[in-house]
């Protein structure tokens, strides 16, 4: 992948990504700055092969999760904890209105990219696929 | 703007160029200049990693995340030297007859597409994996339909020396996948047919493409053969076989609708949800080629099951919900068992493929009520094959609370249910993308012909799966290459008429 100097997108709404990524996958607590290094530059990386117009409704979207949460309940979403971050993201899943659906779920895709493809990732939930395939296994069938 | 002659120009290296162009030896033998154009790279086969970023940036159009129009679906196909035949699994089926039959095309043959298919299976090293090479994912999957009470098939597999990287949808890292990037297109150059990689074809205008060559800019693959530039090349013939959605653009950008109606209509997809079932014990499903067995559900309910094994990412996308339940289910990858479930739609009045402004493929697409029903019966056949098997619990994305437990087993069909279904929510893709230069009988019901000659410009031709006038209910790759070749038979057929004008308009 081609390297990208300074996040574009995630940047300015660092808080409410970092809040709604460890939302999707509550593991990502755990990530030290190099870990979510990886995981912006994964997504970065990803969006600057997209239209413009994409990457402004994402900035869009995470500005509207933040605000959305403080009109609904006094306080922004990167500031609420785990469990109610949760029912609000549940919330926007459900909602009649498409554009929001899919919002949500492009995000949450994004995330998931980020997270699930560096390598301690994929050590962390086993997956072990070899180009070798059965003979890189100690077990053969 | 570089001008170039060549006799044919065939756009697309996949199942239907690569075919078309292998077809077209007889030509380049005869001394006739025969082009390809790819959009993609060519890869080194070294650079098949087998990583899952990586790769799906390198062999996939927009890193295979291209979405419908309003967002409710991912379209995957390739865009490589050998186009999507470098990222699928080398299911080779032949097309079922009563399919063929109910598409209607005059002077279409379910037995001639059946004699071309068995030769190209032939070709390709098509036969079943082996008993003692199948894993625990597969096995799985037969034992669990038969305690359920399905009929299960195994898969002919087009593999030569495969040696179980499971890696088959990321391009396969050892070079034993026979799709036309390691058979049909090595053969047409070697007989002096060009390919010219990075080419993207902006449009055809008479007896010509005007493409567009890109100079490689990072990534991986090869330079392009030609110079970066804007080239119109003139040619007697054109052949479009650039995938249901490509073709249907490019023919779209070049005008083409006002005199075909049909253009980017019925567009079909086999859409499709991965499922997911976890077991109490690590299985081998990383490891073995993934795809070895199927039922074959389409008559009689609409769906068609697969077994299948993706990649933590992939995975993780088409797992429906998120947060600890999401990821509980990652953590146990070595213990998941997979199925592919996929939806046998049909062509409907709304569902095509259009371009926006810029010239760009928009596919509209909306799920009908009976893809839905389909789908989830297909959901509840495949919770049962996971408890048959005896998985402890079972992800399905149209049930809630999602995860199913062994205990709740004999309510499936109670817990699975169409009104979980939400589209922008519910995780669905598709990979068999079909339609939008349909055959028929004339302009007002299709596109082409039965030979995939344009309605009224018979120097255009079309040879992939955007022929299919419908959906064809099984994995469509072999019976592109059926159509492709007798495309290209057309060409043959033609090829002193065709050539001479093209000559003249040149």
């Amino acid at each position: 992948m081609d390297a990208i100097a300074e996040p574009a997108v995630l940047a300015p709404h660092r808080a409410t990504f970092r809040a709604f990524a460890c939302t999707v996958v509550p593991e990502a607590e755990r990530l030290d700055d190099a870990g979510w290094s990886e995981v912006e530059r994964t997504i970065e990386g990803a969006l600057a092969h997209r239209p413009a117009k994409l990457r402004r409704q994402l900035g869009l979207l995470l500005r509207a999760i933040e605000a959305l949460a403080r009109f609904r309940g006094g306080r922004g979403f990167s500031r609420l904890d785990a469990a109610a971050r949760e029912r609000f993201i549940d919330s926007l899943q459900r909602s009649p209105v498409l554009v929001v659906r899919r919002g949500i779920w492009g995000l949450r895709t994004l995330v998931l990219m980020g997270y699930y493809t560096r390598d301690e990732a994929m050590q962390a939930v086993g997956y072990r696929a070899h180009p070798h395939g059965w003979a890189a296994r100690r077990t053969p069938p | 703007m570089i001008e170039k002659h060549y006799d044919i120009v065939v756009i697309g290296s996949g199942a239907g160029g690569g075919t078309a162009a292998q077809a077209l030896i007889p030509l380049a033998r005869d001394g006739r200049r025969v082009l390809v154009l790819e959009q993609g790279p060519r890869l080194r086969d070294d650079e098949f990693t087998g990583r899952e970023l990586d790769m799906a940036e390198s062999l996939y159009e927009d890193a295979g995340g291209f979405l419908t129009a309003d967002g409710t679906m991912t379209l995957a196909f390739g865009r490589a030297y050998g186009g999507s035949t470098v990222v699928y699994t080398g299911t080779s089926l032949i097309a079922p007859e009563r399919v063929i039959r109910r598409w209607n095309v005059p002077g279409l043959d379910a037995a001639d597409l059946a004699r071309r298919s068995r030769n190209f299976m032939e070709q390709n090293s098509v036969h079943l994996v082996a008993e003692d090479l199948l894993n625990d994912n597969n096995r799985l999957f037969r034992e669990g339909a038969r305690v359920a009470g399905y009929h299960c098939e195994q898969f002919p597999l087009n593999l030569k020396g495969c040696l179980g990287s499971s890696l088959c949808n990321l391009g396969c890292p050892n070079a034993a996948k026979q799709g036309t990037h390691r058979v049909q297109l090595p053969n047409a150059e070697r007989h002096g047919i060009e390919v010219v990689t990075r080419a993207e074809a902006l449009r055809v205008e008479q007896h010509a493409v005007v493409a567009r060559v890109y100079a490689k800019q990072g990534g991986k693959g090869e330079e392009s053969e030609w110079a970066p530039g804007e080239y119109r090349i003139r040619a007697g013939v054109i052949i479009v076989a650039g995938g249901a959605i490509g073709s249907s653009a490019l023919l779209l950008r070049s005008g083409l609708k006002r005199r075909l109606p049909r253009l980017g209509a019925g567009f079909t997809c086999h859409p499709a949800f991965i499922l997911v079932a976890e077991h109490d014990h690590p299985i081998t499903n990383d490891v073995g080629h993934p795809k070895s067995f199927f039922v074959d559900r389409a008559e009689a309910e609409g769906y068609v099951l697969e077994t299948c094994m993706y990649f933590p990412f992939t995975t993780a996308k088409n797992l429906t919900g998120f947060g600890a339940e999401h990821s509980a289910m990652l953590r146990a990858y070595p213990r998941l068992q997979m199925i592919l479930v996929l939806a046998c739609d049909r062509a409907t009045a709304g569902n095509r493929i259009d371009i926006d402004a810029a010239g760009r493929p928009v596919v509209h697409y909306r799920f009908t009520p009976q893809v839905v029903r389909s789908m989830v019966a297909a959901t509840r056949a495949s919770a049962r094959i996971f408890f048959g098997a005896g998985a402890v619990r079972v992800h399905a994305p149209t049930a809630r609370p999602h995860t199913i437990e062994r205990n709740e087993a004999g309510g499936v069909d109670e817990r699975i249910h169409e009104r979980w279904f939400i589209p922008g929510t519910t995780t669905v893709s598709a990979a068999h993308l079909m339609g939008g230069c349909g055959m028929g009988r004339s302009l007002a019901d299709s596109v082409t012909d039965a030979h995939g000659r344009v309605h009224g410009v018979p120097w255009l031709r079309v040879a992939d799966s955007s022929l299919f006038p419908d959906a064809l209910e099984i994995n469509p790759y072999l019976t592109v290459m059926a159509l492709a070749d007798r495309v290209a038979e057309g060409v043959l057929a033609d090829a002193g008429t065709l050539l001479q004008a093209g000559v003249a308009a040149g």
